[in-house]
């Protein structure tokens, strides 16, 4: 792998990596989060029983 | 019937009340799960390697900010808005946000997407979990640790020598079927018992599993070393080299220029194969060209096979005049140094492919699952102040995280350490299901522990898939139930029987998965495309962006940056029609033109599977046209042309 390679593969991981840190960092550190935050598939549809 | 009133809270579950570092790990859990798919390993390494290696990231992270992440905190928000005003399906939000008679059948095609795609994904993620079952039982051993081998396993796997791919000749079900119904029992039985109860439980089990599995195979791939002396070159560092080092992508258009039209003329990249019919008259000329193009430069080359009685034994691939005969398979192949000049050009001239920026869009979109509809459900069931912001951008995060730094290190690498760049040809490269279920069990078996291995990352995939398909069918559920008083189990039995029909169409028509390949164009592509280009308008023209940035604030967890909203309005508009329509230019007449050129038992299916496809926009756009006229008998949408308020609308009613 030439350097550009290097440069493009750290650069690419570096950026998602430091994206999902920031985004877990908010998550685990923002007080009331937890109240207001979802996945989908964590979203209660409220349907189950009908 | 279940409306979600809007201003009414809902009690969260007990563990959501707990702010404790547990349930927060149970929340990205439950993102990381929502969020990973088949998509980020195996569809995005081979399209990067594909697509000029690192030089593909720079269309995929600014399609990612320009279209990913806008879009998907659009559709979080119009989900949101649509279910304050008490509709939880796509039609229902669509004729809220845009009070228009036409735009509840827009909606119509959210409800498509995940439905159409829930048909042969299901049958993908059967396939994994078969080849997980066939590697812990010792029945993949089998095999030579040979490409062909597994090329023709797989084959026999899925039936692609002919239709009609159900029973063995022995009278019992195809492996592959007999997986599809314990898979699409699974799934049935899970959605049918409800989310809560069902997927949430499972993905706070199965997502540690998968990254665990996922880091174990990662840590194993970038460990080998030099697995075979006999070809030093084959190591780790060469191996990211071939997946991350920057190249200028080279497209290559073939066409007969003279001569009768062959059937069985195959462009693949930089190689074409022809096969001389038979009854061929001689002697005959037939000229081929080749045109290569990359960056700002292309090369022209053209091919003379001249067909004669006697002919010549199997040809060589070569440029210049190729002697041939009746019956026989000639190959053509582009001279390699005549690409030198595309490859000399500076690196940025890439950059100048159309294509290029196409491919990075659709895998975005694929990723990151915007365009599908299941996004706009799923928040449509969020309280009036729950967070968009934060939720959406996690979910995008978790997701790049699994496609770049687990599917971008482990799946290319690995095949390069254990194949020859012989067996990564553009035709493996570009199919996701060649590169997983050819390629990469032939790694697995020149791999120490190779069965293992093989298990466990089959497995790995299968949990990613059934993370997917398990929220495919909510949006079309959250329809029967709103649009016409059915209950959860009902409409989940009912959709239950749709899809089967649809996964059954894909299983018949076996022969070169060409059902298959119809669903996923027309339906997992250019739907997808219609469906975002059609919310980025909604939301940023019809709705209007000061009403979605108000939208958008409420409960947000984190502060979205001014330029957004400019983004939302006038750039991802105009990026995705552009896409759109460059992406239709180029592909559509390709697409048509491939049918044209197919045998009639395969044009047949193609035109069989089409019109299946128009049969379910037909029946979705009347099942939409019946749940809006109930909708108004109700009064939750006003009679005539939906021009007015609805009455459901909490705003309205104040």
């Amino acid at each position: 792998m030439n350097l550009y390679g290097w440069v493009f593969m750290l650069a690419s991981c570096g950026f998602v990596v430091a994206l999902t840190a920031f985004c877990y960092w908010r998550v685990l550190r923002t007080p009331g989060t937890l109240e207001h935050m979802h996945a989908p598939l964590d979203i209660d549809t409220h349907d189950a029983d009908t | 019937m279940v409306v979600n009133g809007g201003t009414t809270p809902r009690p969260l579950t007990a563990a959501g009340r707990r702010e404790n570092w547990t349930t927060r790990l149970g929340v990205i859990l439950a993102v990381a799960g929502s969020a990973v798919g088949l998509g980020n390993f195996l569809r995005f390494p081979g399209n990067a390697a594909m697509n000029g290696g690192g030089i593909f990231m720079i269309p995929y992270f600014i399609s990612l900010l320009l279209l990913g992440i806008p879009i998907c905190w659009m559709e979080w928000t119009m989900g949101r808005y649509g279910g304050s005003r008490g509709f939880n399906s796509a039609p229902g939000i669509f004729s809220v946000m845009w009070r228009n008679p036409i735009s509840k059948y827009f909606g119509a095609l959210a409800l498509i997407v995940p439905v159409g795609i829930y048909m042969y994904y299901v049958y993908i993620e059967a396939w994994c979990l078969a080849y997980a079952w066939d590697y812990l039982s010792g029945a993949m051993a089998r095999y030579p640790a040979d490409v062909e081998a597994y090329k023709e396993h797989f084959a026999g796997f899925v039936g692609t020598d002919h239709n009609g791919f159900l029973l063995r000749s022995t009278g019992g079900l195809q492996e592959s079927v007999l997986f599809l119904i314990i898979v699409f029992i699974i799934n049935f039985v899970l959605i049918y018992r409800g989310l809560t109860r069902g997927i949430e439980v499972f993905c706070k089990f199965a997502m540690p599993v998968l990254m665990l599995f996922a880091g174990v195979v990662l840590v194993r791939v970038l460990t080998l070393g030099t697995p075979d002396p006999a070809r030093p070159e084959a190591n780790v560092p060469n191996a990211l080299g071939f997946m991350w080092t920057p190249t200028i992508p080279v497209r290559h258009a073939w066409e007969q220029t003279a001569g009768p039209e062959l059937q069985g003329f195959r462009p693949a990249g930089e190689t074409a194969e022809v096969r001389i019919p038979e009854g061929l008259a001689v002697p005959q000329e037939l000229v081929f060209e080749a045109v290569s193009r990359g960056g700002l430069k292309s090369v022209r080359q053209v091919f003379r096979v001249q067909v004669s009685a006697g002919g010549a034994g199997a040809a060589a691939g070569d440029r210049g005049v190729i002697a041939a005969r009746p019956g026989q398979a000639v190959r053509l192949a582009v001279d390699p140094a005549s690409l030198d000049a595309i490859r000399a050009q500076p690196l940025w001239t890439g950059l100048a492919d159309a294509q290029l920026w196409l491919a990075a869009a659709g895998q975005i979109f694929f990723t990151l699952s915007v365009g599908f509809g299941i996004i706009l459900n799923y928040a449509s069931y969020l309280r009036r102040n729950d967070d968009v912001v934060l939720s959406g951008l996690t979910a995008s995060s978790t997701n790049e995280f699994c496609e770049v730094c687990l599917g971008g290190l482990i799946t290319i690498p690995a095949a390069f350490l254990f194949l020859t760049a012989a067996d990564l040809t553009p035709a493996v490269l570009q199919s996701g299901f060649k590169l997983g279920f050819v390629a990469l069990p032939a790694v697995f078996a020149r791999m120490p522990a190779g069965d293992l291995f093989g298990a466990v990352w089959f497995f790995m995939l299968f949990v990613a898939a059934i993370t997917s398909s398990l929220s495919m069918l909510q949006p079309a559920i959250a329809f029967l139930e709103e649009g016409f008083g059915m209950g959860r189990r009902l409409s989940v039995t009912c959709l239950g029987m749709l899809t089967a029909i649809g996964s059954l169409l894909v299983v018949y028509f076996s022969k070169d998965l060409i059902a298959l390949s119809v669903m996923d164009f027309w339906i997992g592509t250019v739907c997808i495309f219609l469906l975002a280009m059609v919310q980025s308008i909604v939301v940023g023209w019809l709705f209007g962006i000061e009403r979605v940035k108000e939208e958008c604030r409420r409960g947000a967890a984190m502060s979205v940056p001014g330029f957004v909203w400019f983004l939302m309005k006038y750039v991802t508009p105009t990026y995705l029609l552009i896409v759109f329509v460059c992406w239709c230019y180029s592909n559509i007449p390709a697409e048509i033109a491939g049918i044209r050129a197919m045998n009639a038992g395969d044009r047949g299916t193609v035109l069989l599977m089409l019109a299946f496809i128009g049969v379910l926009l037909v029946f979705f756009g009347l099942l939409v046209n019946l749940a809006a006229a109930r909708w108004r008998a109700m009064g939750r949408l006003p009679a005539g042309d939906d021009s007015g308020p609805p009455v459901a609308d909490p705003e309205a009613r104040r």
